[in-house]
């Protein structure tokens, strides 16, 4: 494994935590957190479902506060918003045409109609949506809104990229190309990326490093170097011993987990019928 | 409580990765089906109108309460030849206009924000729902005695009517509007107005346009009632009045008159609401 020149730290976690009040009681979503993510890196957060891998992408996005610790996005420009989103699922506006949607952030800080035009034409052109630009989400498929909310989020030009398993909605196939495509796009404009994830094989595919989360409470488990070359082609990288390899080994990481999460849950359905 | 219900939209589930158009030959033939189905609705009330005729012209049916078809369409060209039926028409347009307005307006304003911010809604909602469920009709001796006998209390009743189906309705439709929507304006940088203008409205414009289609049909129903009691003009003066000096014909030509202003209503806000809610043009 080549170490990667050092590059300067672009998203800080320093001891970021989150406890929820809920009914029962305090109920800590994730603790510990402490993370350096390098600029322009393509960083994965995989853990099993409830383990506050969403939670922890919120508070990087702003929209949770953490409890404890404090999280930083190096700003390079002040005119450029600190970060966006893909978002799990369908997030489109579906009273807007995918120009309008692609456009939103733009917009809303008031970029110039000329800018606009040229950055979502842009945008629309590598996601393959440029045919599409007048019609409304509805007409769309799941994949082609997924394509929407990427080209809203690159056209925004935000600091670093928060996606929070922006694929997970779709079929494999979908998922696959739409990996491809956000790696293309991404490689041109190596944006610093926080993507978050429960596919193991995602996670290897599209990062540079991983980080596996416990169950509940999330927190660190492991870091893991994903040595792969870019540019990198999906489905030649899957072929290759190292990829399988290293799928198995994350797996290792992530199995118990994943069963301790089920027993949770299963404790948790337990409770509930008493 | 206000609640929401099921969002509005669904979402087809993941299909191939192609753009679902409408085919044209299939919108055709829609419209060649609507158009027939068009033509059958009117063949029940033509069919009622010659039974009406005929029974009536042989003096089946007491023609003091139920005159001919034929002499109520005579009345009808009388009193749009005198003048009376479109001046009569037109200030009652004038009323729903001026009172949809002073009713609708009021009511989206309120009724988003309500819906975006939490403790307004706590404040305001047992207002709206404690007053909602008093009969509109039973205020307008209290409004004629604040407004006294001129316009402003038939546009302050048609108001009354309208804001509360629109109020409710615009609350229920922004609580609908899934959070994430609400996540993406934020994480995009939209400022409250923005959050008004971009999300909540549009999001909840689909019941807002329910809210403003039964709102106007309550409009109608109390401008009538106001017109009947504290008026001198408008289609209830003319109904009312029709009553008073037993012309009945001329109470026939009111109603036909009445029911042709609510269809138009309801044709213009179906075709304001297809040109507003694109995204549901082709459902």
């Amino acid at each position: 494994m080549i170490a990667a020149p050092a590059a300067p730290a672009k998203i800080c976690f320093e001891g970021v935590g989150k406890t929820f009040e809920i009914r029962s009681g305090p109920f800590v979503a994730v603790e510990g957190i402490n993370l350096d993510i390098a600029a322009g890196s393509f960083f994965v957060i995989v853990g099993p479902s409830g383990c506050g891998k969403t939670t922890l992408l919120r508070m990087a996005a702003g929209l949770e506060t953490p409890t404890t610790g404090t999280i930083t996005i190096g700003r390079a420009r002040a005119d450029r918003p600190g970060n966006s989103m893909i978002f799990q699922g369908d997030s489109i506006f579906p009273w807007m045409t995918v120009f309008d949607n692609a456009a939103y952030g733009l917009r809303m800080r008031n970029a110039p109609k000329s800018e606009i035009d040229d950055v979502v034409g842009h945008y629309l052109d590598r996601t393959g949506l440029t045919k599409f630009a007048k019609a409304y989400p509805h007409q769309l498929s799941g994949g082609m809104k997924q394509r929407v909310s990427i080209a809203r989020a690159f056209a925004n030009d935000p600091e670093v990229l928060l996606m929070d398993e922006p694929f997970s909605a779709l079929d494999e196939q979908n998922k696959t190309l739409l990996q491809e495509e956000l790696l293309r796009i991404w490689e041109e404009t190596k944006k610093t990326v926080l993507f978050i994830t429960h596919s193991v094989d995602e996670a290897v595919t599209l990062g540079d490093k991983i980080m596996v989360m416990t169950a509940q409470p999330g927190r660190e488990k492991a870091i893991i170097d994903v040595p792969f070359p870019r540019p990198r082609k999906v489905l030649e990288l899957r072929a290759e011993p190292a990829y399988g390899e290293l799928v198995y080994h994350i797996w290792g990481q992530l199995r118990d987990e994943v069963l301790a999460a089920k027993a949770g849950e299963a404790a948790d359905a337990e409770g509930a019928l008493r | 409580m206000i609640t929401s219900t099921e969002p509005a939209t669904t979402v087809a589930g993941d299909g191939p990765d192609a753009i679902i158009f409408k085919g044209t030959s299939s919108s055709k033939s829609r419209l060649s089906r609507d158009s027939s189905e068009r033509l059958m609705g009117l063949v029940a009330p033509i069919g009622l109108f010659v039974l009406w005729e005929l029974l009536a012209d042989t003096h089946i049916i007491d023609t003091r309460f139920f005159p001919a078809p034929s002499s109520i369409a005579s009345t009808f060209g009388t009193l749009i030849q005198n003048g009376q039926l479109l001046a009569n028409t037109l200030i009652s347009l004038e009323r729903l206009f001026l009172g949809f307005l002073l009713g609708a307006i009021p009511a989206l304003v309120i009724g988003l924000t309500m819906g975006l911010y939490r403790p307004v809604r706590a404040l305001v909602e047992p207002l709206i729902l404690g007053t909602y469920p008093i009969p509109k009709s039973a205020i307008l001796p209290l409004i004629l005695l604040i407004f006294g006998l001129g316009e402003p209390s038939k546009v302050v009743m048609v108001a009354i009517g309208v804001f509360y189906p629109v109020v409710i309705n615009t609350v229920s439709g922004v609580l609908q509007i899934p959070k994430m929507y609400l996540d993406v304006g934020h994480n995009f940088g939209a400022n409250r107005w923005n959050m008004f203008t971009t999300i909540a409205l549009p999001g909840a414009l689909p019941f807002i346009m329910t809210g403003i289609k039964l709102g106007a049909g309550l409009g109608l129903i109390l401008i009538a009632i106001a017109e009947m009691i504290g008026a001198q003009s408008g289609l209830g003066y003319m109904i009312w009045n029709a009553w008073q000096i037993l012309s009945v014909n001329t109470m026939y030509v009111g109603l036909i008159m009445i029911a042709l202003v609510g269809f138009a209503l309801t044709v213009i806000l179906n075709e304001i609401e297809r040109f507003l809610i694109p995204a549901r043009q082709d459902r």
